[in-house]
C-alpha cells in the first residue's frame, strides 16, 4: 500500500509540474508596460515553489516507498541531526525566498499602485454598476461634470447622474460603454461604484482592482499594443456577475483622436 | 455504558479542583442520546451534523459543476423541484450563485469548523487530558443545539421567497446589506444567512470557552501541558483562535442584520443607486465589513486546518512507530501559525481599495507564515524517514494530508504577494488554493481522525479494505479536481461565474468538463466511505481498547469508554504522548498512563 | 417600431376578441380616438451603446435610440398609454396572455399593457441571459433571470400599476408594464395616435400616461353614434 501511494504521488507530482513547465495553460500575452515585472515575479515564484513542491512530494513518496512495516527486525532510524536541519533549511531557504520576493515584488507593486500618475496621463472616469461598466471622458473643456446620484437615470442614458441643465462642465462629458485608449499613453482611471462592489480585471494588462462604493480609487496602466480585450468583473456583484463585461480598445493615437472627435460631435 | 462501571458515579464536591463529574449518568433515552450532557454523545452529534452538512454541500457543488460543464443543459428533475429559479431545469445565474454561497457557507462553518474541532475535539479532548467530561457540560450541550439551530436557519433560506443569499460565504457589503433591491436572494435569504452565522458564533464561543477551561483545569494527575497530545494542543490553540475570531464575527453579523432590518448604515455609504433606487443610507463603509469579516475569516482558515495538523501529528507517529520529529518545534510552529493568523487578514484585501502601502504590511507576515508551515511539513516527512510505517487507512490519510497540504500551501506563496495577486486574485487559482489547503487537507485530517478514533467512538473497527480503496480513489480524485484549477487561474479564468461568456474564457470549457467529471467521480467515491461508516457502526469488527498500539489516554480505557471515561478511576500520567519506538511493557511504545488510579 | 405597433394592435385585438366573445350589447361600439403631441423641446435621445453584448449589437445595423421619449412627425409622442380611468364598467381579465419580448437587448413592446389578473408571458429571444426586474411598488416585486433557451417566464399582476421594468445585465434595457383595471386602453403609435374601442355611450374620464412626462386627464363623452375625441398635449423641457 505504501508503494502504491508513493507511485501515485510521484506520478501526480510529475504530471502537475509538467503541465506548468509545458505552459499548456498560460497567461495571455502581456500588453502593458508594467506587466513585465508581474510576469517576471510570477515565473520566479513558480520556479522557486515548483522546486519545493516537487522535492517535498518526491521525498514523501520516496520515504513511503522505502519505509514500510514489512521488515520487523529493521530498527527505526531518526532523521540525521533530528529536527534541527529541517528548521534551519526552512528558515534559511524559505526565509531568503520571502525576503527576495518581498523586495522585488514591492517594487512591482509600487510601480502600479504607489507611483504618481504621469503628467500626460489620459483621465477616464469609470463607473461600475450591476452589471456593466461605463467610461467617462472629460470632453472638450477637460473638466468632468459633477455627479448627482439622485439624477442617475439609466432609462435615459444618464448612467453617471450628470446634470447638463445646470452644470455646463457636464454637457460635453463623453460617456462610452467601451474603454477606448491610445496606445503608449499612460491612462489614469478613477474607479467608483454605483451600487455594490465590483472589480476591474484585464488579464492582458495584468491588473485588477476592486470598485468600492463610496470610494474613488485610482488605477493606472499604459498599453503597449493596439488590441481589443475584455474587461471582466472579479468581485461578486449579483446575479449578472458572470456577464459583467466591457471592452478595452487600444487604438493608435490618430484613430483615438478620431474616435474622440466623433464622440464629441454626437453631443452637439 | 455507565452501567458497566463498577462504582456508582456520584457528583463530586471537588468539581472546582478539576477532578469531578458534575452530572449523573442519564437514564432516559432522550437524556442519554439526544439532550445529552455527555461530551462523547455531543461529539458524535457534531460529527453527524457535519456528515449531513457535508453531503448537502457536496450535492450543491455537483449542481454547480454540472452547470459549469453543460451551461445550456437541464438538470433532470430540477425544473420540478425549483421551477422559480430553474425553469425547465436550466440553472439560472442566481441559482448558481445561491448554490455557491450555500456550498461555501455550509462547508466552511458546518463541516470544516464543526467536524475536526467541535466533533473530534469534544469526544477526544476530555479523555486525552484524563477528565470525566467537559468543564461546562450544560454549555457544551447548548453549543451543539445552538449550532444545529444555526444550520436549520440556514437551510430554511432555501424555502423563502427568492431563495437563499447569493453574495458568497464572505457576504461582502453593500451587496449583502441593502436588501432585496440588490437581487434575488438578497432579501429574506440574506437576513437568514446573517442570522444563522450569528447563532453559529454563539455556539462556537460556548464551545471554545469549554475547550479552554477543560484543557486548563481538568487535566488529570501528571498531565502537564507539555505531556498533552498534539491533537489536544491543536484543539486548545484552535479554541483560543475561535474565541477571538467568532467574537468579532458575531458583532459584525449583528451590525449587518441591523443594516438590513433596522435602517442603520454601518456598511453602506451614501449615494448608492441600486436598480434605479437611491438607497436611504449614508456614512457606512464597505471596507469595514471586509476588515471585520477577514479578521475572523483568516483565523477561520486555521480553525479548519489546525485540528488537522494536530491530528496528523498525533496519528502519524502511531503508525510510523516512531516519535514525531521535533515535538516541541511542532508545538511552537502551531503557536506561531495561530499568532500570525491574526496579522494577515489584509491579504484577502490587497485589491480592495485599502491603502496600497498596507499590502506590503500584510504580505510579509503572510509569507512568513510559510516558514512554520514548511517546518511542520518537513518534520512530518522527516518522521517518515527510517520509520516502520503501518499503512493503515488512517496512516495513509496522514500521508495524503501531507501531500495535499504541501500542494495547497505552495500556491499560497503566489497569492501572498500583492504583485502576483493583482493577476491571480479572483481567479480559479484561488479556488484551487483554498480547496486544497483548507478543504481537502482538512477533510483528510477528518478522515484520518475518523479511521483512527472510530473504534474508540463506536467500539467497532471501520473496514480497512473499503477504507484503502476510498483513500486511493479520493487522493486521485481531489488532484484531478483541484490541480487543473491552478491552470485555469493562470489563464485568467474568473471564479464565481456561472457561465463563461467572455471570449478569452470560452476555451476553458474542456478543462471545466474534466473537473466536473472528476468531481462527480470523487463524490461517488465518498459513498464507499458513507457505507463503511454506517455498516461498521453496527456490523464492524469489535474493537479492542487499544487497536493501534497508541500511547495517549483514550487508549487506556475501553472502546467505547464508559460514561465517566475511565470507569470511576483516574489515569496517572507518567509519559509524554510521543513515546514510540521505545521498548516497554506494552511492546514498542510507552503508554502515557500505564496504570489507572482509584477514583475520587 | 412596426413590431411594436403590431403587437399593440395585437393586444387591442386580443382584448376586443375577448370582449366580443361575451354576450355584449351592440351598443358597445363607441370609440375614443386622439393624438398625443408636445409643445416645447423634448430631451435629446442618445443612441444606445451595446458594446458590452456583441450578440445584441450585431442585430442592429444602426444603434437603436433610448426610448424614454419617442417622438414622431408633427411633435407627436409614441408609447403613451391612454385608458379609461373612470366611468367604465368592471370586466373580468382576459385569459389570453400579454406578451413581452426581449430581442436584440430591447424590450418589445416598450410598454406592455395588460389588465389586472391577466397572465403575462416574457420571452427571451436572445443568445444571452437577461434578468427581468419589474420594480413594482404596489404589486409584489421580483427579479429573475432568464438564460437563453429557457421557457417563457409567467407572471400575473393583481393591482393596477405602472411598473418600471429593468434588465440589470443590460442596464440600457428599460420598459414598462402598465397594469390596467379596465379593458379599454391603447398605446399611442409611432405617429402619436390612439384609439380606444368597444365603449358604451356615456361619460368617461380618459387618462394619458407617459413614463417621463406623467399623467394628463380629460372628460370625454361618447355619443350614441360616432365617437369621442381626446387629444393630449404635454409641455416638455429638454432636461
Amino acid at each position: 500500500m505504501g508503494k502504491l501511494f508513493a507511485a501515485i504521488v510521484a506520478v501526480i507530482t510529475l504530471i502537475s509540474a509538467g503541465i506548468f513547465i509545458a505552459r499548456i495553460w498560460w497567461l495571455p500575452p502581456d500588453i502593458s508596460v508594467l506587466g513585465v515585472g508581474i510576469d517576471h515575479q510570477l515565473v520566479e515564484t513558480l520556479i522557486a515553489s515548483g522546486v519545493l513542491f516537487v522535492l517535498a512530494q518526491l521525498a514523501l513518496a520516496a520515504f513511503a516507498w522505502q519505509y514500510g512495516a514489512g521488515d520487523a527486525t529493521r530498527p527505526i532510524k531518526i532523521f540525521p541531526g533530528g529536527a534541527t536541519p529541517m528548521v534551519v533549511l526552512a528558515v534559511l531557504l524559505v526565509g531568503a525566498e520571502v525576503l527576495v520576493l518581498t523586495f522585488v515584488g514591492s517594487r512591482v507593486w509600487a510601480g502600479i499602485f504607489l507611483s504618481p500618475p504621469a503628467a500626460n496621463a489620459l483621465h477616464v472616469d469609470v463607473q461600475a454598476e450591476q452589471f456593466a461598466y461605463y467610461f467617462r471622458y472629460a470632453g472638450k473643456d477637460g473638466k468632468f461634470g459633477t455627479l448627482h446620484p439622485d439624477m442617475i437615470d439609466d432609462a435615459n442614458g444618464n448612467f453617471f447622474g450628470l446634470d447638463p441643465a445646470n452644470d455646463t462642465t457636464a454637457r460635453d462629458d463623453i460617456v462610452s460603454a467601451s474603454l477606448v485608449v491610445p496606445v503608449g499613453q499612460p491612462v489614469l482611471l478613477t474607479l467608483h461604484a454605483k451600487d455594490v462592489g465590483h472589480a476591474f480585471y484585464v488579464p492582458d494588462l495584468r491588473i485588477q482592482q476592486d470598485f468600492v462604493p463610496g470610494l474613488d480609487i485610482p488605477l493606472q496602466f499604459t498599453a503597449t499594443q493596439v488590441a481589443k480585450k475584455e474587461i471582466v468583473c472579479t468581485q461578486l456583484c449579483g446575479l449578472g456577475h458572470f456577464n459583467m463585461r466591457a471592452y478595452l480598445e487600444v487604438k493608435p493615437q490618430a484613430q483615438f483622436a478620431e474616435w474622440l472627435a466623433d464622440q464629441e460631435a454626437q453631443l452637439e | 455504558m455507565a452501567e458497566t462501571s463498577e462504582a456508582p458515579v456520584t457528583p463530586h464536591s471537588d468539581v472546582l479542583a478539576g477532578h469531578g463529574h458534575a452530572h449523573l449518568p442519564p437514564t432516559g433515552f432522550l437524556r442519554k442520546h439526544v439532550f445529552s450532557l455527555d461530551h462523547k454523545v455531543i461529539g458524535k452529534q457534531y460529527l453527524d451534523l457535519a456528515l449531513v452538512a457535508v453531503l448537502t454541500g457536496m450535492v450543491l457543488s455537483w449542481l454547480m459543476r454540472f452547470h459549469l460543464a453543460y451551461p445550456a443543459a437541464a438538470v433532470p428533475g430540477l425544473g420540478k423541484i425549483a421551477p422559480g429559479v430553474a425553469a425547465g431545469g436550466i440553472i439560472t445565474p442566481e441559482l448558481y450563485l445561491q448554490l455557491m454561497t450555500m456550498h461555501g457557507t455550509i462547508m466552511v462553518f458546518f463541516v470544516l469548523t464543526t467536524a475536526p474541532f467541535a466533533g473530534f475535539g469534544n469526544f477526544i479532548l476530555p479523555i486525552q487530558v484524563g477528565a470525566e467530561d467537559m468543564a461546562f457540560p450544560r454549555f457544551n450541550m447548548m453549543s451543539f443545539w445552538v449550532t444545529l439551530v444555526a444550520f436549520l436557519v440556514l437551510l430554511a433560506s432555501f424555502f423563502v421567497h427568492e431563495g437563499p443569499a447569493l453574495s458568497g460565504w464572505t457576504a461582502y457589503a453593500p451587496l449583502s446589506a441593502i436588501g432585496k433591491a440588490a437581487g434575488p436572494g438578497q432579501g429574506t435569504g440574506q437576513t437568514l444567512w446573517a442570522l444563522s452565522i450569528a447563532i453559529f458564533c454563539v455556539g462556537q464561543l460556548l464551545g471554545s470557552l469549554n475547550f479552554i477551561a477543560t484543557t486548563l483545569d481538568l487535566r488529570t494527575r501528571g498531565m502537564t501541558l507539555m505531556r498533552m497530545p498534539f491533537s489536544t494542543w491543536a484543539w486548545f490553540i484552535t479554541s483560543i483562535i475561535g474565541l477571538i475570531a467568532f467574537s468579532v464575527l458575531l458583532p459584525a453579523c449583528i451590525l449587518l442584520i441591523l443594516d438590513r432590518v433596522a435602517g442603520t448604515s454601518f456598511f453602506v455609504p451614501a449615494g448608492l443607486v441600486v436598480s434605479d433606487q437611491l438607497q436611504p443610507h449614508s456614512g457606512g463603509s464597505p471596507l469595514l465589513w471586509q476588515h471585520l469579516f477577514w479578521f475572523f475569516g483568516h483565523p477561520e482558515v486555521y480553525i479548519a486546518i489546525l485540528p488537522g495538523i494536530g491530528i496528523i501529528s498525533h496519528v502519524l507517529p502511531a503508525f510510523a512507530r516512531k516519535p514525531l520529529l521535533g515535538p516541541k518545534v511542532v508545538l511552537s510552529c502551531m503557536g506561531a501559525i495561530a499568532f500570525l493568523s491574526y496579522t494577515v487578514w489584509g491579504h484577502h484585501m490587497f485589491l480592495s481599495g485599502m491603502n496600497p502601502l498596507s499590502a506590503t504590511l500584510f504580505s510579509v507576515p503572510t509569507l512568513i507564515i510559510t516558514i512554520p508551515a514548511t517546518i511542520v511539513v518537513l518534520l512530518w516527512i522527516g518522521t517518515l524517514y527510517g520509520s516502520r510505517m503501518r499503512f493503515t487507512t488512517a496512516g495513509l490519510f496522514c500521508l495524503g494530508f501531507v501531500s495535499v497540504f504541501v500542494s495547497g500551501g505552495i500556491s499560497g506563496f503566489f497569492l501572498a504577494q500583492p504583485s502576483i495577486d493583482t493577476y491571480l486574485h479572483g481567479t480559479y487559482f484561488v479556488v484551487g488554493h483554498f480547496h486544497f489547503v483548507m478543504g481537502v487537507a482538512a477533510m483528510f485530517g477528518i478522515f484520518a481522525g475518523m479511521f483512527f478514533w472510530f473504534p474508540k467512538m463506536y467500539g467497532r473497527m471501520l473496514n480497512e479494505t473499503l477504507g484503502k480503496i476510498h483513500f486511493i480513489l479520493t487522493l486521485i480524485g481531489v488532484y484531478a479536481i483541484f490541480m487543473p484549477m491552478h491552470y485555469l487561474g493562470l489563464a485568467g479564468n474568473v471564479r464565481r461565474y456561472s457561465t463563461f461568456t467572455d471570449e478569452y474564457m470560452k476555451s476553458s470549457l474542456p478543462l471545466h468538463r474534466f473537473i466536473t467529471y472528476a468531481a462527480l467521480f470523487t463524490g461517488a467515491v465518498q459513498l464507499i466511505f458513507l457505507f463503511n461508516v454506517f455498516w461498521s457502526r453496527f456490523r464492524g469488527a469489535r474493537a479492542t481498547a487499544n487497536p493501534w498500539d497508541a500511547t495517549s489516554l483514550e487508549w487506556s480505557t475501553s472502546s467505547p469508554p464508559p460514561f465517566d471515561n475511565f470507569g470511576g478511576q483516574h489515569p496517572v500520567v507518567v509519559n509524554g504522548p510521543n513515546e514510540y519506538g521505545t521498548a516497554g511493557p506494552a511492546g514498542d511504545h510507552l503508554m502515557q498512563a500505564p496504570a489507572l488510579a482509584p477514583g475520587g | 417600431m412596426r413590431t411594436r405597433l403590431l403587437s399593440s394592435l395585437a393586444l387591442v385585438t386580443a382584448a376586443a376578441a375577448v370582449t366580443g366573445a361575451m354576450p355584449a350589447p351592440r351598443a358597445n361600439a363607441g370609440v375614443i380616438a386622439g393624438t398625443i403631441t408636445f409643445t416645447g423641446t423634448p430631451p435629446k435621445m442618445r443612441p444606445i451603446d451595446m458594446a458590452k453584448e456583441p450578440s445584441c449589437a450585431a442585430q442592429h445595423a444602426t444603434p437603436i435610440m433610448n426610448e424614454n421619449v419617442v417622438t414622431g412627425p408633427g411633435n407627436t409622442i409614441a408609447n403613451v398609454v391612454v385608458y379609461i380611468s373612470a366611468g367604465d364598467q368592471p370586466k373580468a381579465a382576459p385569459s389570453t396572455a400579454a406578451r413581452y419580448d426581449q430581442k436584440g437587448c430591447e424590450y418589445l413592446p416598450h410598454v406592455a399593457v395588460m389588465q389586472a389578473g391577466q397572465p403575462l408571458e416574457i420571452y427571451n429571444d436572445d443568445k444571452t441571459s437577461h434578468n427581468i426586474h419589474p420594480m413594482a411598488k404596489l404589486n409584489p416585486e421580483w427579479n429573475k433571470s432568464q438564460p437563453p433557451g429557457s421557457p417563457p417566464l409567467k407572471a400575473t399582476y393583481e393591482k393596477p400599476e405602472f411598473i418600471a421594468v429593468k434588465c440589470n445585465i443590460h442596464p440600457w434595457m428599460h420598459g414598462y408594464f402598465a397594469v390596467m383595471n379596465t379593458p379599454h386602453y391603447d398605446v399611442s403609435s409611432a405617429n402619436g395616435t390612439f384609439k380606444i374601442t368597444g365603449l358604451a355611450p356615456g361619460k368617461y374620464t380618459v387618462t394619458a400616461w407617459h413614463e417621463r412626462f406623467g399623467k394628463l386627464t380629460q372628460e370625454v363623452t361618447v355619443p350614441a353614434t360616432g365617437g369621442g375625441t381626446a387629444d393630449f398635449v404635454y409641455k416638455v423641457t429638454p432636461y
